[in-house]
């Protein structure tokens, strides 16, 4: 289509002279149309692909059912009945919950408050590239090790015990510093803080720093300005941390089997139990709940904050 | 004639590092006056204004507002409030809570706030718009309400950093009436920074020039445009021509070359039509250049171009001698 091109692009860089008549230009809107489509396909496609098509089968799987050895293509609302029926699915939905409330209130604490030394308290920009490139540094090894590197320091043996005993502070070795909800939350600290202070350093670098000269013309203490200035512009950043944080905890399951040693779980871990059972279609079932409650509370984030109002 | 709203600078200087952005710096600014601190960009006077407001601080030195000494007061409790350049509005809050701001720093209560933010909505006729996000308002109107907020906190002087830069000229000749008018009205001292003469000119009683982080010259517009003490202040205020004599330097204003049958001998090198007047520029012997401003229909009776020769005269009153 050569022709169509040409006028594009001779009727988007030149003022009404050059535009084309009005019978021509339907054919143009038709050709802008078309241009648009085709530039949004590869990636509608890679998503339909890879993101759509999936999700839709583990929704059709979960109503089928297995039995030890084969899998029934059957329309069943078996797996649903058995999950939302049985205790176990509602306590490890609690305890995945508990376990994502509680890392989103540290990580926001934590990469706010880095972030809010970043982009306010480093006043040259060399520094505070430096510094943020810091905070990167530990993504430069792999999930798994950065995880697994807390093993020997937090064991019964482990650095911090004995550490701590060699000090005097106890004189017995800490067992709750290893496999329990203790070390999950540590690590997912760990793992996730910067998902936080990446988007809110984005959003307080865009703050006029004039605003902030207002705010304390106009007589405002350090904290009112935290309270009423800062706080209401990083909200958006605020946001797209908590929904990061609050997807990738939700979705966990390594994490937690390493780090609680098998000894707490969560859904992505009755997930994981079942795939390794073979059972596919209970596994789905589970993959769907899982899905449900975390879309529900990220609809309810974007109720409380209109992202696309304040980017 | 000193009077209790006085603000006074006393050996103010501001340091950066080794540079000097202000450099032992005094003046008073007589309280209820409309003052303009003018110069090109870098002199110091944003500088000098944001030590004013105490938003940066004073390396040596103080300042002195209504008697009491105020050089290291946090801004609020100054008695000065600053509008700043862009206006700096909370693009969260609306046109009510941004002017109602630092009474909700204080604690007061919201009706009494709202009250009061009202009124001064009114003054610089925003009234109806009070609902509105800054986003929502056009340049002009940001403008009104970033002073209502900056008078809300009655200060005895408002501090303007070049309040008027970021609007479109005509925009720019109405809001500065209305600045004139608001101050007379309000009578509080305006400070206020500035890199344009004209501006300078229509809104000042006082003018205070500044230049290289110093003062270079400081009086009412009149004195400083009729009578610039330095070759700086004559070629920055505009409309002078400086000329070197054997007897010095001198200022001489545009206005008061004319075109004559006698007078020293120059070759036009541009004119240009400037509506009431022509301004001409013409080449005279020794490589100096003369502005001369015509008057249009004396020009028009006998015009002349690029590469003509004309013997231009003034009246040896009319020259002024500079000191620098």
């Amino acid at each position: 289509m050569p022709p169509e091109t040409l006028s594009l692009a001779g009727s988007a860089g030149t003022p009404p002279l050059a535009r084309p008549a009005a019978p021509r230009r339907a054919s143009w809107r038709g050709s802008r149309h078309l241009t648009g489509w085709l530039l949004a396909a590869p990636l509608a496609l890679v998503l339909a692909l890879f993101l759509v098509a999936p999700i839709a089968m583990i929704a059709v799987v979960s109503f089928w059912t297995a039995t030890e050895f084969s899998i029934v293509p059957a329309f069943s609302l078996e797996n649903y009945q058995f999950l939302l029926g049985s205790g176990v699915t509602w306590r490890v939905l609690l305890n995945t919950v508990k376990y994502a409330a509680i890392t989103w209130a540290i990580t926001l604490t934590l990469g706010f408050t880095v972030a809010y030394f970043l982009a306010f308290h480093v006043r040259s920009q060399a520094w505070q590239t430096a510094l943020f490139l810091l905070c990167t540094i530990p993504f430069w090894t792999s999930n798994i090790i950065r995880m697994i590197s807390w093993i020997p320091f937090l064991g019964r043996e482990g650095i911090a015990n004995s550490a701590l005993l060699s000090w005097g502070v106890i004189d017995q070795p800490l067992d709750w510093l290893l496999f329990s909800d203790f070390s999950v939350i540590l690590a997912f600290v760990h793992l996730y803080t910067l998902f936080m202070v990446v988007p809110i350093f984005n959003t307080m670098m865009r703050i006029d720093r004039r605003l902030l000269e207002a705010a304390s013309d106009a007589g405002a203490s350090g904290l009112q300005t935290l309270r009423h200035v800062v706080l209401p512009l990083t909200r958006p950043g605020i946001m797209i941390g908590t929904i990061f944080v609050l997807t990738l905890v939700m979705g966990d399951f390594i994490t937690v089997r390493f780090m609680s040693g098998s000894q707490s779980a969560n859904v992505g871990r009755l997930i994981q139990n079942d795939i390794g059972l073979l059972q596919y279609p209970s596994a789905s079932a589970t993959s769907v709940l899982l899905l449900i409650v975390t879309l529900m509370v990220i609809g309810v984030l974007l109720r409380l904050v209109d992202i696309r109002k304040e980017l | 004639m000193r009077t209790g709203h006085d603000l006074e600078l006393v050996h103010v200087t501001k340091r950066y590092g080794d540079a000097v952005a202000v450099n032992d710096v005094s003046h008073l600014f007589r309280g209820g006056s409309y003052v303009c601190l003018l110069g090109p960009s870098g002199c110091g006077k944003s500088s000098t204004l944001r030590m004013i407001a105490g938003h940066e601080g004073v390396s040596a030195g103080s300042i002195v507002l209504h008697g009491a000494e105020v050089t290291h007061l946090p801004p609020a409790r100054r008695g000065t409030a600053m509008m700043f350049q862009s206006y700096a509005l909370f693009p969260h809050l609306s046109v009510r809570d941004n002017v109602a701001f630092s009474l909700r720093m204080k604690g007061v209560d919201k009706p009494a706030r709202h009250r009061r933010a009202g009124e001064l909505l009114e003054l610089v006729d925003m009234a109806r718009h009070a609902d509105r996000l800054p986003s929502q308002l056009s340049g002009g109107q940001q403008q009104r309400v970033a002073l209502a907020r900056a008078l809300v906190t009655d200060p005895q002087v408002l501090l303007l950093d070049e309040p008027l830069s970021a609007l479109d000229p005509f925009l720019r000749v109405r809001m500065r009436a209305e600045l004139k008018r608001l101050q007379r009205e309000l009578g509080i001292g305006f400070i206020h920074v500035t890199h344009g003469q004209d501006e300078a000119l229509a809104l000042a009683d006082e003018i205070v020039l500044m230049n290289d982080a110093r003062i270079e010259q400081a009086g009412p517009a009149r004195e400083i445009f009729n009578a610039p003490r330095t070759e700086f202040v004559a070629r920055f205020m505009g409309g002078h021509n400086v000329i070197a004599l054997p007897q010095g330097r001198f200022a001489l204003r545009a206005d008061d070359v004319r075109l004559a049958p006698e007078g020293a001998e120059a070759v036009v090198r541009a004119v240009e039509y400037q509506g009431g007047h022509v301004a001409l520029t013409a080449r005279m012997a020794g490589e100096q250049e003369l502005l001369a401003l015509i008057p249009e229909a004396a020009f028009f009776a006998d015009p002349k171009h690029p590469g003509d020769a004309v013997r231009l005269a003034w009246d040896e009153g009319r020259l002024h001698r500079l000191h620098a």
